[in-house]
């Protein structure tokens, strides 16, 4: 009998001890429970991550655009019949207004990482006889590499974009026949445009991505697009990807931009994270509820073998108070013991999956973390969640009536 | 009578008051008991034994009537307060000695030391050591309370209940489970305690033999008391001799 523990302690603890069989099945079961857990919330994380990161690193989280043009009739006064039907106006290539502070001001903002200025436009690309309609986007190598790092992303050649340089897609590469080092000729509606030589190949991820997009340096766009001085847009990257709503609203506010979110831009694919989400958290609120139950099962059980030592006890001048508080720490430290258990278990599933299941190039399939947030979280809510699943039990226990208890 | 321990005036005892089937089992009884008195209580199965003794124990209360316990006026306490009496002042011996069977004999008898002051110390352990060796089981001491025999179970049982130094010891057929030698050692015990440190005790028996030992002997029948007698010394001396002779 250890001097430093108190009854309760001493007696749960016993108690515990003599009901080893109820003790372990009940641990194992937790423990499972802890595991599916933390093995989910694990999976969870690291799929939403792997599925935003591949996502977002060939995109900005948030770009600002100029405000669409509409038309405005003129009001003709009494006489003058108005038109009932209004043409939308075409939207041309413009720059936004005042664009250096709008840069300055959003870079300003505590949740903003990175912002970089875009002149982008579609061209035709000219190589001989063929021609390919493509996107170009002039951007400023520094600062757009903090937003979509495409050196990452070549597979040939360099992400250089000096005067005259280009970097293109793969699959306009193909198309089009071009290595890098050779010469590209892009002309704009105007017929008009200047001979640049690829100095790089990037993958992007996507057929269609890859068939369309080239970058080359800002001004090199601007001049081509007839956008002197201008930029066509600005991409941002946030802290936090899931509040990219929240912040490009509070910047549209501020700048008096349209600003776009990757959350509205992919809202399909947001829906479906979110989804997941959902549908991961009531999993593991089910799988939780279920160890609760277990927990209140082998106590209520537990309680009414030991009856007659709680009556014994109770004569003995044991209180009412001591008796649950024994209950409850006995649902606490089946919790908490069991969430031990549950940890290294989600933990070697864990490591197992980063192990047993690769991609053909021989990473993982999606990396999971081994957060030891999560594992400290799962420990603290299974042994609330054991005392919370004592109560009744222990309240029951307090209830013994020692003559009946003894007798029986 | 002056020197009072437990005194009980026109106690009653009803069960399922209210409802059609209420049942008297005590009708008003009058008890007290002295100071280091050797009283044993007899009487048919069902008379309500046991029920006085719960009561007196302040396991159950009176459905009408006053106790006493040791100064204290029972009746009307919180359950709490009741509780707290109850481990100071008495000392229980059940029929089946009901040892915690995940403790020790040493915990056993520890027990209502720890449960009253939270956690245990060296003063508890030395203090259940000696009673243990009044009881002649020191060498059994870290023994599980199921790895015993009876009687060394209800030398233990006893020894437990004598760790808060009650002012009385109450034993419900304390030898009931022993055989007649065991029995002996057992009431032996209980003698000596009642001679040495002055413990009032009320003893349940229905073993003749031993009840003749006994300093008063009261004998209830349906809830009433129908005699309430005490014995000689010398009686008391015969009766014991007798009952040796009987053991060997």
């Amino acid at each position: 009998m250890n001097g430093l523990l108190p009854f309760e302690w001493i007696a749960a603890s016993r108690f515990l001890r003599e009901g080893r069989m109820q003790t372990a099945a009940i641990v194992a079961g937790i423990g499972i429970g802890v595991g599916v857990i933390i093995f989910m919330s694990a999976a969870l994380a690291g799929q939403m991550r792997n599925i935003t990161q591949r996502v977002l690193s060939s995109q900005a989280h948030i770009v600002l655009v100029p405000p669409q043009e509409v038309a405005r009739p003129l009001r003709g006064g009494e006489e003058a019949a108005e038109a009932a039907l209004v043409q939308k106006p075409f939207q041309r290539v413009r720059s936004i207004d005042q664009w250096q502070t709008v840069i300055k001001q959003v870079a300003a903002m505590p949740a903003v990482v990175a912002v970089s200025p875009m002149a982008a436009g579609a061209v035709l690309a000219v190589r001989g006889e063929a021609t390919r309609s493509v996107s170009i986007q002039g951007v400023d190598a520094e600062q757009y590499f903090r937003i979509v790092p495409l050196p990452e992303k070549v597979v040939a050649g360099t992400a250089r974009l000096g005067a005259d340089d280009i970097v293109v897609g793969a699959d306009l590469a193909t198309d089009l026949g071009v290595r890098v080092g050779d010469k590209l000729r892009l002309a704009a509606a105007s017929g008009a445009g200047p001979t640049l030589t690829v100095t790089g190949i990037v993958d992007l991820g996507s057929k269609v991505v890859n068939q369309r997009m080239t970058f080359c340096a800002l001004h090199t766009a601007q001049a081509l697009l007839g956008l002197i001085g201008g930029v066509s847009s600005i991409d941002i990257t946030v802290r936090d990807i899931y509040a990219a709503e929240d912040v490009a609203q509070r910047i549209s506010a501020l700048t008096g931009v349209e600003a776009d979110s990757w959350i509205r831009t992919n809202s399909q694919l947001y829906l479906a994270i979110n989804a997941q989400r959902i549908a991961n958290t009531t999993i593991r609120f089910f799988v939780g509820l279920a160890i609760a139950f277990g927990i209140a099962a082998v106590l209520i059980v537990s309680v009414v073998q030991k009856s007659k030592e709680i009556g014994i006890l109770r004569a003995m001048g044991a209180s009412r108070g001591q008796i649950l508080r024994v209950f409850l720490l006995e649902g606490a430290v089946l919790g908490l013991i069991g969430s031990l258990f549950g940890s290294a278990l989600g933990a070697a599933a864990i490591i197992l999956w980063g192990v047993l299941l690769k991609n053909p190039d021989g990473t993982p399939l999606f990396p999971l973390d081994l957060d030891p947030k999560l594992f400290v979280a799962s420990a603290v809510l299974a042994t609330l969640s054991g005392l919370v699943a004592a109560y009744l039990p222990a309240l029951r226990g307090a209830r013994v009536d020692p003559v009946v208890a003894i007798r029986g | 009578m002056a020197d009072a321990v437990v005194v009980l005036e026109g106690v009653r005892k009803s069960y399922n008051v209210g409802t059609p089937v209420e049942t008297e089992v005590l009708h008003g009884i009058d008890l007290a008991l002295g100071r280091s008195e050797f009283c044993a209580l007899m009487g048919p199965s069902g008379s309500g034994k046991s029920t006085l003794l719960n009561i007196i124990g302040l396991l159950d209360r009176p459905t009408s009537g006053q106790l006493t316990i040791d100064g204290h006026v029972a009746s009307g306490l919180r359950d709490r307060d009741l509780t707290r009496l109850r481990g100071h002042t008495i000392g229980f011996v059940f029929q089946y000695h009901h040892l915690l069977p995940a403790f020790t004999a040493l915990e056993n008898v520890m027990m209502p030391m720890l449960v009253e002051s939270g956690r245990p110390d060296a003063g508890m352990r030395a203090r259940a050591d000696e009673l243990l060796a009044s009881v002649g089981l020191t060498q059994w001491r870290e023994n599980l309370a199921t790895n015993m025999s009876g009687g060394q179970q209800q030398r233990v049982a006893v020894a437990r209940a004598l760790a808060m130094q009650p002012a009385v010891l109450l034993a419900d057929e304390p030898t009931g489970n022993l055989d007649t030698a065991s029995a002996q050692a057992v009431f032996d015990l209980m003698k000596r305690v009642n001679a040495e440190q002055g413990t009032t005790i009320l003893i349940v028996t229905h073993n003749r033999a031993l009840a003749d030992q006994c300093g008063r002997i009261v004998e209830i029948v349906d809830g009433r008391i129908t005699s309430d007698r005490r014995l000689e010394e010398k009686a008391r001396l015969d009766a014991h001799q007798e009952a040796r002779r009987g053991e060997g």
